[in-house]
C-alpha cells in the first residue's frame, strides 16, 4: 500500500494525489488520444460518451455537490443546443460565439429557475425542475422563428476559425478537449472556497449560514454553473445528433443524466465520468448483445439436433427484439445499484482498489456500514 | 462600550412564548452560562443571536451595533462563531475541509479566480490552510485531518465542532451544551479547553450547558431560566443556590 508522505500544505491544493497518479492520469489522456486509432468504430459513440461527460459533470455539481436534484436538465442541454445552432447558423456568427452564447443563455435559464427555487428542497425542488423542463420542451415547440418548431433544424457542422471539424475524429478530439477543460474548471472550483460552500449546503445548510455562506447566493450560483456546463454540452451536442427536434430534449432524457451521476457514484467527478461511460455505453453494447446472443447462447442446444437449436433460437430472438428492452434494462440496473451499491460505480471502483492495495489482509467487513443513530435521518 | 447585550428578548412559536423578555449582558473576556430545565428556551436564545430565528421583540447589539436585523450569513463576518447541540458538521467532507469551510467568512476569492485558480486563490487558500492548522495544533486534531466525518467517534466530532468555530477566528462563541454526550474525562479536557479559549485565545464564550461541574469550573456568570423566563444571574455558586432556581429544578 501506497503512502503519501505531506511535506507541504501546496501538496493538498493539488489536482492529483501525488506524481503517480498524475501519471496514471496522463496515461489515461494518451490511451483516449490513440482510441480512434485502435477502435476506428467507436469513435462516434465514444464522443458522445465525452458530451455526456460534460452532462454529468453539470448534474453531479448540482445533485453531488451541492445537494439539489434536478430532473430538468436535459432543458438546459435544450437551450444550449438550440441558443448554438441559431447563433451559428441564424445569424451566422462564429462557432466560439455560439458556444458563449448558448453558455450565458443556459447558465441565465439556471438563475432563473434557481432563484424561485431557493424556496423549495428536495423532492418539491425536483419537481419544480421537473415542471420548468416540460415548459421549456413546449417553448422549443412553439417557438418556430428559433427552434424550427416541430418540423426541427438541420445542424451544420462545425467549423472554427476557418477549420473543419466534420470528420468524426477531429470531433471527437474537439469533444475530449471541451470534457478535459470542464473537468478541470470543476475541480478548481472544488478545491477553493465556492465548492466546499456548496459541498457545506448539501450536508448541512444550517451551518452552512452559520459559518457565512449566504445559502441564497451560493445555490443560485450551483445552478447557474450546471446550467452553464449543460449549455456547452448542448452546443456539442446539437453538432453530435445532426439534427434538433424538441422531442430529444424529453423528461426521459433528463431522467438518464440523473441515472448517470447515481450509477456513477454521487459526490465525486469519477462518478460522473464513470456514469457517462455507463449510459452512452449500454445502449451499443445491448445492440450488439441483441445481434450476437440467440445465436451463442442456441449452441450448445444444437446438440440435441437442428431443431432445438433453432427452436431456441427463435425464442431468444423474439425476446431481445421486444420494444422497450433497453429501458427495462436501465431501470433494473439502477435498481440494483440503489440496493446494492449507493455509492455507484465509483464506490466500487475504491472497494476493488483497497482490495488489492491490501491484498493478502483485506477483510470482509472493511467497508461494512454500521448504522449510525447520532442524528435523526432527516428528509432532504 | 457594550460587548454583547441581549434586551427585552421574546419569541412566540405560535401560541408558545419560548422565549419571555430576556435580557442580559456578556463583558469581553467572561465565560457566560445560560442554565436551565428542558425546554427553559437556551438554544433558542441561541438560535436568536445566531439569528436563525427572528425575534417578537427586543434587540440584540454586538460591539456596539445593532445585530437584530442582520441576515444569519453575516453573523458570522462580524465576530460570532456556534456550535450546535446535536453536532452541525458537513458529515461526507474530511476534518480538514470542515475547518476550511469555517475559514468562509474570510472569503476573499471572486468565482472567476477560482474558475482557472489563479496564483492569487493558491495563496489565500494557503493562508487559510496555516489559520486552520494553527487551530488543529491547538484543540490535538492532527490524527483526525484526513478523516471522513462520518468516520469518527463522537466525542472528537464535538472537538471538530468547537475547531470548526474557532476557525472563523471569532469575538463571541456560542457553545451549545459542549458536554452533551461526553465521558467525564471528555468533560474535562473540554473545560481546559473552554478556559485556554478565553485565556490564551482571548474569546469570550457564551454557552448553554447542563453538567453544573463544568459550569463551575468554568464560568464567570450564569444565567438561569425557566420557560423562557430569567430566574437568576450571578456566578455559580449564586445562582446554584439561589431558592427560584432551587425550585425549578427539583419542584416544591
Amino acid at each position: 500500500m501506497r503512502f503519501v508522505f505531506k511535506t507541504s500544505y501546496a501538496q493538498d491544493l493539488g489536482l492529483f494525489r501525488d506524481g503517480v497518479q498524475r501519471n496514471w492520469y496522463l496515461a489515461l489522456l494518451v490511451g483516449v488520444a490513440v482510441l480512434p486509432v485502435l477502435v476506428p468504430a467507436y469513435v462516434g459513440d465514444v464522443s458522445l460518451v465525452f458530451i455526456y461527460g460534460l452532462c454529468g459533470l453539470s448534474l453531479m455539481v448540482l445533485a453531488g455537490y451541492t445537494g439539489l436534484v434536478s430532473l430538468g436538465h436535459a432543458a438546459f442541454l435544450g437551450i444550449g443546443s438550440y441558443a448554438h445552432v441559431y447563433v451559428t447558423q441564424d445569424l451566422g456568427l462564429p462557432w466560439l460565439a455560439g458556444v458563449i452564447a448558448a453558455t450565458v443563455i443556459a447558465a441565465a435559464a439556471g438563475v432563473i429557475v434557481g432563484v424561485p427555487a431557493l424556496r423549495m428542497t428536495g423532492v418539491y425542488l425536483t419537481i419544480a425542475t421537473l415542471a420548468f423542463a416540460l415548459i421549456i420542451q413546449e417553448v422549443f415547440a412553439r417557438w418556430d422563428a428559433v427552434t424550427g418548431g416541430l418540423k426541427g433544424k438541420a445542424v451544420s457542422k462545425p467549423v472554427i476559425f476557418g477549420v473543419s471539424f466534420a470528420g468524426d475524429n477531429a470531433f471527437y478530439f474537439l469533444c475530449l478537449v471541451v470534457l478535459a477543460a470542464g473537468l478541470w474548471l470543476t475541480a478548481n472550483l472544488l478545491r477553493s472556497p465556492t465548492g466546499r460552500a456548496w459541498v457545506a449546503i448539501r450536508d448541512s445548510e444550517i451551518a452552512a449560514q452559520s459559518m457565512g455562506v449566504n445559502l441564497a447566493v451560493y445555490k443560485t450560483m450551483a445552478f447557474a454553473y450546471s446550467a452553464g456546463l449543460m449549455g456547452i454540452a448542448g452546443a456539442l451536442f446539437a453538432h453530435k445528433i445532426g439534427f434538433l427536434a424538441q422531442d430529444i430534449f424529453s423528461v426521459l432524457l433528463s431522467i438518464q443524466f440523473l441515472l448517470m451521476v447515481v450509477v456513477g457514484g454521487l459526490g465525486s467527478l469519477h462518478g460522473a465520468i464513470f456514469g457517462a461511460v455507463f449510459v452512452a455505453m449500454l445502449p451499443v453494447m445491448i445492440s450488439q448483445a441483441r445481434d450476437a446472443l440467440p445465436a451463442m447462447l442456441s449452441q450448445p442446444f444444437t446438440l440435441f439436433g437442428k431443431a432445438a437449436g433453432d427452436t431456441v433460437f427463435l425464442a431468444l430472438d423474439r425476446f431481445v427484439k421486444q420494444p422497450g428492452l433497453e429501458p427495462g434494462i436501465f431501470g433494473l440496473i439502477l435498481v440494483l445499484f440503489i440496493l446494492f451499491e449507493p455509492l455507484g460505480i465509483y464506490g466500487r471502483w475504491l472497494k476493488l482498489r483497497v482490495y488489492f492495495s491490501l491484498f493478502p489482509l483485506y477483510k470482509a467487513a472493511t467497508f461494512r456500514r454500521q448504522k449510525a443513530y447520532m442524528r435523526s435521518e432527516r428528509l432532504r | 462600550m457594550t460587548f454583547f447585550a441581549a434586551d427585552g428578548l421574546v419569541i412566540n412559536f405560535g401560541g408558545i412564548r419560548a422565549v419571555d423578555g430576556v435580557s442580559f449582558e456578556v463583558e469581553q473576556g467572561q465565560v457566560f452560562t445560560i442554565i436551565g430545565p428542558n425546554g427553559a428556551g437556551k438554544t433558542t436564545i441561541f438560535n436568536l443571536v445566531s439569528r436563525i430565528y427572528e425575534p417578537t421583540a427586543g434587540t440584540l447589539v454586538f460591539c456596539d451595533e445593532e445585530i437584530t436585523r442582520v441576515p444569519p450569513h453575516e453573523i458570522a463576518r462580524r465576530g460570532i462563531a456556534r456550535t450546535f447541540q446535536n453536532i452541525e458538521l458537513f458529515e461526507h467532507a474530511t476534518v480538514l475541509q470542515n475547518l476550511l469551510l469555517g475559514r468562509h467568512a474570510h472569503k476573499r476569492s471572486r468565482f472567476l479566480e477560482e474558475l482557472v485558480f489563479l496564483p492569487r486563490v493558491r495563496a489565500l487558500e494557503l493562508e487559510h490552510r496555516e489559520a486552520a492548522e494553527k487551530v488543529i495544533d491547538f484543540l490535538d486534531l492532527q490524527p483526525y485531518r484526513d478523516s471522513l466525518i462520518v468516520n469518527l467517534p463522537y466525542g472528537v466530532r464535538k472537538v471538530v465542532e468547537m475547531a470548526r468555530a474557532l476557525c472563523t477566528e471569532p469575538k463571541l462563541l456560542l457553545l451549545d451544551e459542549p458536554s452533551s454526550g461526553l465521558s467525564v474525562e471528555e468533560t474535562e479536557d473540554m473545560a481546559f479547553w473552554i478556559q485556554d479559549i478565553r485565556t490564551l485565545l482571548g474569546i469570550t464564550v457564551l454557552m448553554v450547558e447542563h453538567d453544573m461541574s463544568l459550569v463551575s469550573a468554568v464560568s464567570d456568570r450564569v444565567l438561569a431560566l425557566n420557560y423562557g423566563r430569567p430566574l437568576a444571574v450571578g456566578t455559580a455558586r449564586e445562582v446554584q443556590e439561589h431558592p427560584d432556581v432551587v425550585k425549578a429544578y427539583l419542584g416544591g
